[in-house]
Parts: structure tokens; sequence; C-alpha cells
């Protein structure tokens, strides 16, 4: 139906809450791309053929991702009567039990996660509420807050939870200039990295002379281990359209574009969804909401460049050209998209904007710190022990982060260091985690806030390697125009490998120095300015390692191949030949019972033997040294 | 107007003018490859870095940074010079056999690079990708033939699949233009041969001697501007030589273009 007017929309908000609050049992089922790569589909399918063949009514939904990947498939099973809980990784054969358990009329009792904050009525016994898991606790859900809890692909349950009010309320109530106000007054700061103002780039964008205007939502996410902005196209794509149809409002933009990378299909497929229903409700399209403000959005999809995240890049890559940066100033505030003033911003402070309009500046100032107010998303992996998406206020400490919500190092290890910003950020110490997340201390530390990556690193980690990892990414995505990021970029990932192999020398360290700071002070684009990151912070804070590399010719972490030997203790040794069998190179030999040995001149260095080792017999130890002199490595 | 300070120097630049400009007007020299006046601002090669001391303190390229009015800017600061040394140093590591390079080079003090040599396979390579020819071709021509292939490590310049191209009208701006003489382009008997770009191109002859010398595809500028014809008819020495006879026979007052 076409929404006219607020009464209109009302009228839509109860069919919203009907379809979330239905009479039946309501299963949602987490089908973002993190469910559906563990089996939410196949749960998905066994819950409807079997309630079917059960003869149970039940309401079926896929939702997006509630935030703890790491336990999917999740499954939300709410009951008419008020119970309502998460099942964590939920298997057919447990779907089955589920509805057993819900034939009955009761929640089922096995595999409960917690209990959902709005299911108190039937709480199940000691299972705990949601909020009170280490994961929940200290998260405040802004951005995500329909997350997993909406169907995506019926846009009267965002309504439900308030959707589209905020549109209402700006079209109606404020006038477009008092909308940037709010938005200043807010503190919103764009949350695709940068944390340049957002009230401020609208403001230049609304004075900008020229039109048409233009209003670009960046979803050209590509970092390695990040995906806040997918889960939220996948998962609430309606928050980030009515944030678009809002910038439009207040800065005279018309038309808007989705820039969604391709590599992710159901991103595109449910925000092309999206747009069309909100274009069917005339949420999009003429005069909406009977104001006489127009306004339409078209969904591209990314060519597949890693800078094409970079805003000039994406402009060009819209514009039917070679997705590269060009040089700042002139931004695109005031030359952006055909050369008009454009506004372009990220998915997540898309998603914020709707929030802040519709609750007001006063209660998002509330949240966060001074200068940095509201909350990020960040994409926990790596070597922790929960991961998963998280939204915390701003100003939270990294270690609130990893202790608290990652709930510390995977299998009882140490952590040593954390990266944020993707392959654009730094890895920052362990006793740096005192230090409050926010733009600034992030940057003066040396790494980045970045739109959300947070990769956590434990003892087994060398960190020239993961340096290399990075300069390896950024060097393959650079697009080659500007010399520093070409040859720099090169060069360096040149040197560290001379380095992993121990073919370094201390003075290319310094040289190494010299590179990185050069790249990051020349580079054309924010790409190339930032590549260096993880080589400046690796050489800041953990150039220890260096040194054993370059000067020991070892790696204290065991991980660079040219700089290790796995050796077996006899002494720990009982033949269980486990290392014998795992070995793809047969570089292992020894009778069943009897001690086994590793042949160097075969051996890989894989650690594969290391891993499976029952009695911790393989050992890692520097290259050839005598064992007494060497020692355990680790 | 825009007024600003360079090296000390106060300069007036138009409106839309870049540091650059600025700096050229005062006398100062900094090295460039891929910036040309008649292309829009690229900011590539990264060798005309300089620095701005106020109001804010930042390492810019020249060519592509807007002249702001009150800017100081400072060609010789440490940070600066050290930034254009280093991106010279690179580029004498990608192509050391060019010529403009090394001149470049020496002239910013550098002499050698710790950066390495090219791979046997490119060790004659000239091209340092500061896409001029690219650039005239799509912005000045209007041909569009070339296009950057490849990124990161891997790009280079060429036609689409390193084939002959028909978008190319063989004008040899990209030649003209190459600063390091990378482009190959060699006029044999009735055609056109541009090696670099697997392309060639047939050749109009000279009403005058019949000697080949113009790309027969840019025959539409005829029919775009007919007062070219005489171009289009005779090679610049048959030109030369009846402007010459002309003034002999008639005097100069006929020529065209003489008050």
């Amino acid at each position: 139906m076409r929404i006219r007017d607020r009464a209109d929309l009302a009228g839509l908000h109860a069919a919203g809450q009907a379809s979330l609050y239905p009479p039946v049992p309501r299963i949602s089922v987490g089908m973002a791309t993190c469910g559906l790569a563990t089996g939410a589909a196949e749960v998905f399918d066994v819950l409807r053929t079997e309630a079917a063949a059960r003869n149970l009514d039940i309401a079926l939904v896929a939702t997006g991702c509630i935030g703890y990947c790491q336990q999917e498939p999740l499954v939300d099973v709410q009951m008419p009567q008020g119970g309502r809980a998460l099942y964590a990784r939920v298997t057919p054969e447990r779907a089955r039990k589920m509805l057993a358990a819900l034939a009955e009329g009761v929640l089922p009792a096995e595999g409960a996660l917690g209990v959902m904050p709005d299911g108190t009525a039937a709480a199940l016994p000691g299972v705990p509420g949601l909020d009170a898991l280490p994961f929940y606790a200290r998260q405040h859900k802004i951005i995500l807050r329909n997350c997993g809890l909406i169907d995506p692909a019926r846009i009267e349950e965002y309504m439900a939870r308030g959707g589209y009010d905020a549109l209402a309320r700006a079209l109606s109530d404020l006038a477009p200039q008092a909308v940037i106000d709010e938005i200043t007054r807010a503190g919103l700061r764009g949350r695709g990295g940068g944390g340049f103002p957002t009230g401020r780039k609208w403001q230049i964008c609304r004075d900008a002379p020229g039109t048409p205007k233009y209003v670009i939502c960046n979803g050209d996410e590509g970092d390695p281990g990040a995906y806040m902005d997918r889960t939220v196209l996948e998962s609430d794509p309606h928050s980030v359209i009515e944030g678009m149809i809002i910038a439009g409002y207040a800065t005279g933009a018309q038309e808007g574009y989705l820039y969604i990378r391709d590599e992710y299909p159901l991103a595109v497929a449910r925000a092309s969804h999206a747009v069309a229903q909100a274009e069917e409700a005339g949420l999009l399209g003429p005069n909406i909401l009977g104001s006489g403000f127009d306004f339409t959005l078209n969904v591209v999809r990314g060519a597949g460049a890693f800078v094409c995240g970079e805003e000039t890049a994406l402009i060009a890559s819209i514009e039917g050209g070679l997705g590269e940066p060009r040089p700042k100033p002139p931004y695109p505030a005031t030359h952006g998209l055909w050369g008009c003033p454009t506004i372009i911003n990220n998915v997540k402070t898309w998603s914020s904007v709707s929030a802040i309009v519709a609750r007001g500046a006063d209660w998002y100032r509330s949240i966060g710190v001074e200068n940095n107010t509201g909350t990020v998303v960040f994409s926990l992996v790596g070597k922790v022990a929960n991961t998963g998406l998280v939204e915390v206020p701003l100003g939270l400490t990294l270690a609130e982060m990893i202790e608290g919500i990652g709930g510390g190092g995977l299998d009882g290890k140490t952590v040593k260091a954390v990266q944020t910003g993707g392959p654009s950020g730094g890895c920052l110490p362990a006793s740096l985690f005192h230090l409050p997340i926010d733009y600034e201390t992030l940057t003066a530390a040396g790494s980045i806030m970045g739109s959300g990556g947070m990769v956590v690193m434990d003892e087994d980690t060398c960190m020239v390697d993961v340096a290399r990892y990075f300069l390896n990414f950024t060097m393959a995505e650079s697009c080659g125009k500007c010399t520093p990021c070409r040859e720099g970029t090169r060069f360096m990932h040149t040197l560290l490998t001379r380095i992993i192999e121990g073919r370094g020398t201390p003075d290319d360290l310094d040289l190494l120095e010299e590179v990185a700071r050069w790249v990051k002070a020349t580079a054309l684009c924010g790409l190339g300015q930032t590549a260096p990151n993880p080589v400046i912070s690796t050489l800041r804070y953990f150039r220890d390692e260096y040194e054993a590399h370059v000067t020991g010719k070892r790696c204290p972490a065991g991980v660079c191949r040219n700089l290790i030997r796995l050796v077996i203790l006899p002494e720990l040794c009982n033949g269980c030949g486990a290392c014998q069998r795992e070995c793809p190179a047969g570089a292992i030999s020894g009778e069943p019972k009897q001690l086994h040995v590793i042949d160097p001149a075969v051996c890989t260095r894989c650690r594969l033997c290391y891993d499976v080792c029952p009695t911790h017999a393989v050992v890692i130890r520097a290259p050839e040294l005598s064992e007494a002199d060497a020692g355990v490595v680790r | 107007m825009v007024n600003l300070t360079v090296n000390g120097r106060p300069v007036t630049v138009p409106e839309g003018a870049h540091l650059l400009d600025a700096v050229q007007a005062a006398g100062a020299r900094l090295p460039t490859l891929c910036y040309h006046p008649a292309l829009a601002p690229y900011g590539a090669c990264r060798l005309c870095m300089v620095t701005i001391t106020a109001p804010r303190h930042a390492l810019v390229a020249s060519c592509a940074h807007p002249a702001e009015e009150g800017l100081v800017v400072e060609t010789g600061a440490a940070d600066a010079v050290a930034a254009r040394q280093l991106a010279l140093e690179f580029l004498l590591s990608r192509c050391p056999q060019s010529g403009t390079i090394r001149e470049l080079a020496a002239e910013a003090g550098v002499t050698s690079s710790r950066f390495g040599e090219p791979a046997p396979e490119d060790a004659d390579e000239l091209c340092m990708l500061c896409g001029l020819c690219v650039r005239v071709c799509r912005e000045a021509i209007g041909a569009a033939a070339l296009a950057f292939i490849g990124r990161g490590a891997t790009r280079r310049v060429g036609t689409p699949f390193d084939m002959h191209t028909d978008a190319c009208i063989g004008c040899g701006a990209c030649a003209e233009v190459c600063p390091t003489g990378a482009v190959c382009i060699e006029d044999r008997g009735s055609q056109r041969i541009l090696h670099t770009w697997h392309t060639t191109v047939a050749l109009h002859p000279c009403h005058g001697c019949g000697r080949y010398f113009a790309p027969q595809p840019m025959a539409f500028l005829t029919e775009m501007m007919p007062e070219v014809e005489s171009l289009w008819t005779l090679c610049p020495e048959c030109r030369m030589k009846q402007t010459g006879r002309q003034w002999i026979e008639q005097g100069p007052k006929t020529l065209p273009g003489t008050p």
C-alpha cells in the first residue's frame, strides 16, 4: 500500500506488530551470510517441512544476524504467551526436537543460549538472560538495533520497531537545516573510519552551489575479517535507506546511490528488495508522505576492487570510469558524483542517522564520550574466545572489548595484540589495552578506528608475518596510480619477505621504516596513506620480534618456516603415530609405540605434527643450533 | 586572483590555479612527470611534493593542490625534498634506462637506488605510469583508445586485449606527451605503425610531393573544420614551400593571418 501520511504509517506499524508478535510461536532463523554458512538454510527447511508434517501452526521467519556469529545457526523462539529464548548452534536434529517441545506448548529446554530481553514471562530455569552473557552485557545496539530481530524482507516489521518514524518526523516537523543541526548536535562522526563530523559534511554539501546533488551509501566493505556493513544491509536494509532519504531532504538531493560490493550477493538482493518495497510504499519516489519532497534510490553493484571503498574511486566507479581515486581537495561534498555536490557516508553512519532523527540528538549525545558520541560496530575476530559482531559505546576500553566481550584468548592462550581498522590499521600491544576506543586515541597510538575490523592475535602470532600478510593485501589491492603506493607497498612486501625468510639485516629495518613513513606521507589516497600502518605499528611495538628475525635469525612466535625446526622430544613421545599420519610431507618415521623422528631435510615446517601431538612431544626450536644452545623457542 | 607566498616570495595566480602554477610563478623549479597544462590534475607521480607551512602544515602534490589564498609554501623544506628524492629513487629503480628519470634524479641528488633492479624481462622498461598517454587520448583527443590494464605492481598501459584498435586515430599525441619516450611510433611507407599499441593506421599522401604523412582516420577533421583543408592536402614541408613561394611572388601581405 502507498503511504500518504502519518496515519497510513501507523496502519503499517500495527501490521508489523502483528507480524512480530503473532498468536502462534514465532521462530526466527538467523539467515544472514554467517548463518547460511553454518547451515541455517537446512535448519530453516527442516523447521518448515516438519512443522507442516506435524500440523503445527508456527510463524517461521528468516531474519538477519543477531551478532553472535560464532554460535550460528541461531534460532530465536518466541511463544505467544510471552516466553522467548535464543538457541545456539542449532542442527537439523535439534530443530526437530525443538518442534516436539513446541507441539507440547513449551519452550525447548535444550541448547538455549539465553532468554531474550522481552521474554521474561516464561523464563527457562537455569538459562541466563541474553543481556547477562559477557558477549552481550556491554553492548549497546543502535546501528544493529533491528538486526536478527526483524524479517529484513518485511518493511512493516521495520516500521513496527519505529522505522520510518524519523523520516516522518523530519519531513513534517523539521526544516532541512534543522535536520542538519540535529545531526551536528548529536556529534555523529563518519563510521567508515575517517571520523569526519557528519553534520559538517552535510552542511558543506547543502551550502555548495550547483544542482543536482547526490547522496551515496558506501557499502563497498572490503577489509579482511570485517563484515559489519554486510550484516546491516542483509539484516536491516531499511535503516540505511531511511537515513539516506533524510539526508536527501536535509541537503536538497533528490537522488541517491547504494554502492554495494558485488561479493555480497545477499546484501545486494536484500537492499534491492527493500528499495522496491520503499518505492511501493511511497517512501521513495515523488511527494514522499505528502511533503512535496521527491527522492529516488539506485542500487549499484561494486566492481570488485578494495580501492573502490575510497570515496573518489567509488564515485568514479558509479560514473562508469576506472575505479581509481583522484586528488582531494576538492572533496565530494562540493565536487562529487558527475562533478556535483555529493554526500557519501558509510552504511553504519546511515543507520545511525535514522536512529538519531527518531530519538533526538540529546539521547545520542548521552551515549559514548565527549567528541566521540554514540556507538561503533566491530567485527571481533581472530584468536579470541567469543567472535561476532559487537556494538559498543565509544570510549569503552580495548580490554573491556577483548577480555570482557571477547572472553580473552582462545583456548586459554595469552592475547598479544589487537589490530583495528582492517589492513590499514595498526597492531596495538596488550600493554595498551587500557586505552579507550575512540578516533583520536587509536590514531595517536598508531592505529585507526577504520571501518570496524578488530582482529585479536595471541602468542602464536608472529607480528612480522602479520605485517607482511596485510601488506600482501594492500599491495595486491593498490590501484597502482601513484608511485608511493604502487612501488612502496611492493618494496615493503619484498623486504618483509626477506626478513621472514631469514635473509634480513638490521639495516633493512631502518630502510623499511623510511619507506613506510614516505608512503604514509605522500600517497595519493587513503589506501596508500594507511597501508604502511601495520608495518609502522609493529616496528614501534614489536621491534624485538623484528630484531630476533634479522639478528638472531629466529622467529619468537615459531611461525616463520625458514626460522624454525620441529623436533620430537624422546622423553615425551609415546609413539602413537598421530604426527606420522598427519604429516603431508612424509617426513616422520617411527614404529608404533616407538620414538618417532622428523627428518629436517623433508620437513616443510607446516606444524601439523605440533598441532596434533597429544603429549606435546613436538616442539618448535630455532634452526641450525644445538638443542642446548637454542632452547625451546616456546 | 589568489595571493600566496612561495619560498618567501609573494605571488599571485588566477582563480582555479594550482600550487605548481604558483611555484613556477615564483621562479622555483620542481620535477614533474605526470603533469601537463592541457590536462586535468592527476597527482600520480608524486614528484612535485611541496610543504605548506602555514596556516597549517601539510606535504602535498603541488600539481593537484588548489592554490588557496594566504598559503605559505616551501619547495625546499626537508620533508618535501626527502619525499621527492624517494619518489625519484623508486622511479630510478623501475626505469633505470630512462634518461629523463636519470636526469631528474641526478638534479635531486639521487644517482643510485636502494630498491633493486627491475626483473630481467623489464630491464628496458621506460614507462613509469604517469598516464599522460591515456589521459591525452581520452581528455584532449577524445579517442580513448588507451587505458590502464591491471592494478598495483602489474599496472600497465595498453589497448583492449593488447590488439589492434580501431579507436586509435594514429594522431601520435601519446608519443608526443610521453616524458620518457616509452611510446614507439614509426611511419613506414603508407602506414603508421604504433608499435606500443599493436596498431597500424593508413596514411594519407601529400598532394604536393606524394609523401604519406597524415593518418587517414583523421580525415573527419576536414569535415568538422573545413578551414584545415590545406593542412590535409599538403604535408608540412610542402606547406612551408608554398608559403615561401607565395611570399616571394606576391608579398607577405597576401599571407593568411597578416593584417
